[in-house]
């Protein structure tokens, strides 16, 4: 067996702001190809987190390594350019460009022609079903296409770690099925860092969960493992039926 | 025809009939429209900081004054000819605008405004404390003899309208290409979301840079071709007023526009040129101009143009 690399080495991750341990500790390891979902209840840190992971936001202690790099202390723009993908909970796009410009601003910064660049943008947004709406404005959008344009901005990237925050929040169910197969088809190939509320698509796609609950690690595990966590159950899932 | 090809043979018309119009207006509007064309120079300098990437300075006099002093300076005090004055005046602005940017860009938003409006008080200062050189307030005359280049009277009015389109149309020409560019893209970006360009993977900070040293620059060759053609340099150029100016410009003939610069400069000259021989209160009429303006046409002549008819406008 070959050894396993790790995408992501996460160690003693912790944010403190004021008296408040926002994150504390965290130790996480990500290895190539799988797809990971952290979940946790509402205010459980995890959004915090992944800001740590891709340097949005500076840690009070702890370390990040990407690729077996330490990137603790490269800015953001450094970490991304490397291979993170990232895409915000609370949909961030272009508002006033249009739906090409959005994901050619994704897709330029790899380099390559002009010609690449376009067709790249072109079979990503086909990939997420935007292909009709490319010259309109992301801002015209519904809320759920603007998900999924944001979704159609980190993959175009073909990043090393994607990393989604609530991507299916505000997806219809035909939407949330379609995402789900996109990130089937991703498997093997991109590792994927998740936050995820729906527990159907957690249970559906990911490889392997971590449960953060008041900012640290309660359990990890396989969906099954977590799923018959009685901490886990009594912490987040309330009980034992949820997300089956 | 492409968006592409619409959008070069519009600007490249524009810079044609310009030319047509050296030997077609009565000399009034001439002279008039050398100015015209030497001041949206500096609006187009604006344009890319303010327009494109979103940074509102309250400071550019600071960069047209360096690009005048830069040139008047050597002109009067080093002998030096026309040519070389004007590329030390484009270099004054260059050197300020990557200080003063590096500095400024630690700030943003009303800091930024704050920052630049003290910057360019400096400079103001500056220039008034060394009196002795700049002589201040009441400024300095560039001779005729001194405005001569390469054997062309620059003070003559044809070749002074010549000169500055030529410049005009060099800045125009070098900002469309700028927009096309992935550069140029990045920039729009930031303007419309900092932080997505950011976790896109760009350094913002650096093509923030970038752009306020581009618009100095510039702002700065639009200084020092004010200087040489009318052939003036005098503290008045580096006051507020004159970083208000290029704002109010390009914000009548459309931010992030690559014709609003002009427009705009073009609109606020004749504004003022024809209220002034009705009312001495010409500038109520202006102020009421802009606020009829701002009602309905928020985002300027070429803007409102853009969003209603010609979306491939850049």
């Amino acid at each position: 067996m070959r050894p396993v690399k790790y995408v992501l080495a996460v160690k003693g991750l912790s944010k403190v702001y004021g008296g408040l341990r926002a994150v504390n500790g965290v130790d996480m390891l990500i290895p190539e190809g799988q797809v990971r979902a952290l979940i946790g209840p509402n205010g459980a840190g995890k959004t915090t987190l992944v800001g740590l992971i891709t340097g949005r936001i500076t840690p009070s202690f702890g370390a990040v390594s990407f690729l077996d790099q330490d990137v603790s202390n490269l800015p953001a723009y450094r970490r991304i350019s490397m291979g993170m993908g990232y895409t915000f909970q609370i949909t961030s796009i272009f508002a006033k460009l249009s739906l090409h410009e959005n994901v050619a601003l994704a897709a330029r910064r790899r380099g390559g022609s002009v010609s690449q660049m376009d067709s790249a943008v072109r079979a990503v947004l086909e990939e997420v079903g935007l292909s009709e709406r490319i010259d309109q404005l992301a801002g015209d959008l519904s809320y759920g296409h603007q998900r999924l344009l944001e979704i159609a901005m980190g993959l175009v990237q073909k990043p090393k770690l994607l990393i989604l925050d609530e991507p299916t929040q505000g997806l219809s169910s035909g939407e949330v099925s379609a995402f789900k197969a996109l990130i089937r088809n991703l498997a093997g190939n991109t590792t994927v860092l998740l936050i995820e509320h729906n527990m159907d698509v957690v249970m559906a796609i990911a490889d392997f969960i971590t449960v953060l609950n008041f900012g640290e690690v309660l359990a990890e595990g396989t969906p099954d493992e977590i799923h018959a966590n009685p901490a886990v159950q009594s912490a987040y899932l309330g009980g034992g039926d949820a997300g089956t | 025809m492409t968006d592409m090809t619409k959008s070069l043979s519009l600007h490249l018309g524009l810079i044609a009939l310009l030319l047509s119009l050296n030997w077609l207006l009565p000399s009034y509007h001439h002279g008039n429209l050398a100015r015209i064309m030497v001041l949206a120079i500096y609006a187009i300098g604006y344009n890319v900081a303010f327009g494109y990437t979103g940074l509102l300075s309250l400071g550019h006099a600071m960069f047209f004054a360096a690009g005048m002093y830069g040139m008047a300076l050597t002109v009067r005090h080093l002998g030096w000819s026309p040519a070389p004055a004007l590329i030390a005046g484009i270099l004054s602005g260059f050197v300020l605008s990557v200080i003063v940017g590096l500095l400024a860009l630690r700030t943003s938003g009303v800091a930024f405004m704050i920052v630049t409006l003290m910057f360019a008080q400096s400079v103001f200062l500056i220039i008034l404390y060394f009196t002795e050189y700049t002589r201040g307030d009441e400024g300095f005359v560039i001779q005729q003899a001194q405005r001569v280049m390469g054997g062309i009277d620059l003070s003559e009015a044809h070749n002074r309208y010549l000169a500055a389109l030529l410049g005009f149309g060099v800045c125009l020409m070098l900002t469309w290409f700028l927009v096309g560019h992935p550069f140029g893209k990045t920039l729009i970006a930031i303007r419309e979301n900092e932080e997505r360009a950011r976790m896109l993977g760009y350094n913002v900070y650096l093509h923030k840079l970038g752009a306020v040293v581009i618009s100095g620059t510039i702002s700065a060759t639009a200084g020092a071709l004010y200087g040489l053609l009318f052939g003036y340099a005098g503290a008045t150029f580096a006051t507020v007023q004159y970083s208000i100016f290029p704002l109010l410009w390009v914000l009548l003939g459309g931010a992030g526009t690559l014709l609003g610069p002009f427009v705009g400069t073009l609109f606020m000259f004749y504004l003022i040129d024809f209220t002034s021989e009705i009312t001495t209160a010409y500038m109520l009429v202006a102020g009421v101009a802009l606020v009829l303006l701002t009602l309905f046409a928020p985002q300027g002549f070429m803007g409102e143009l853009r969003k209603r008819a010609l979306g491939w406008l850049p």
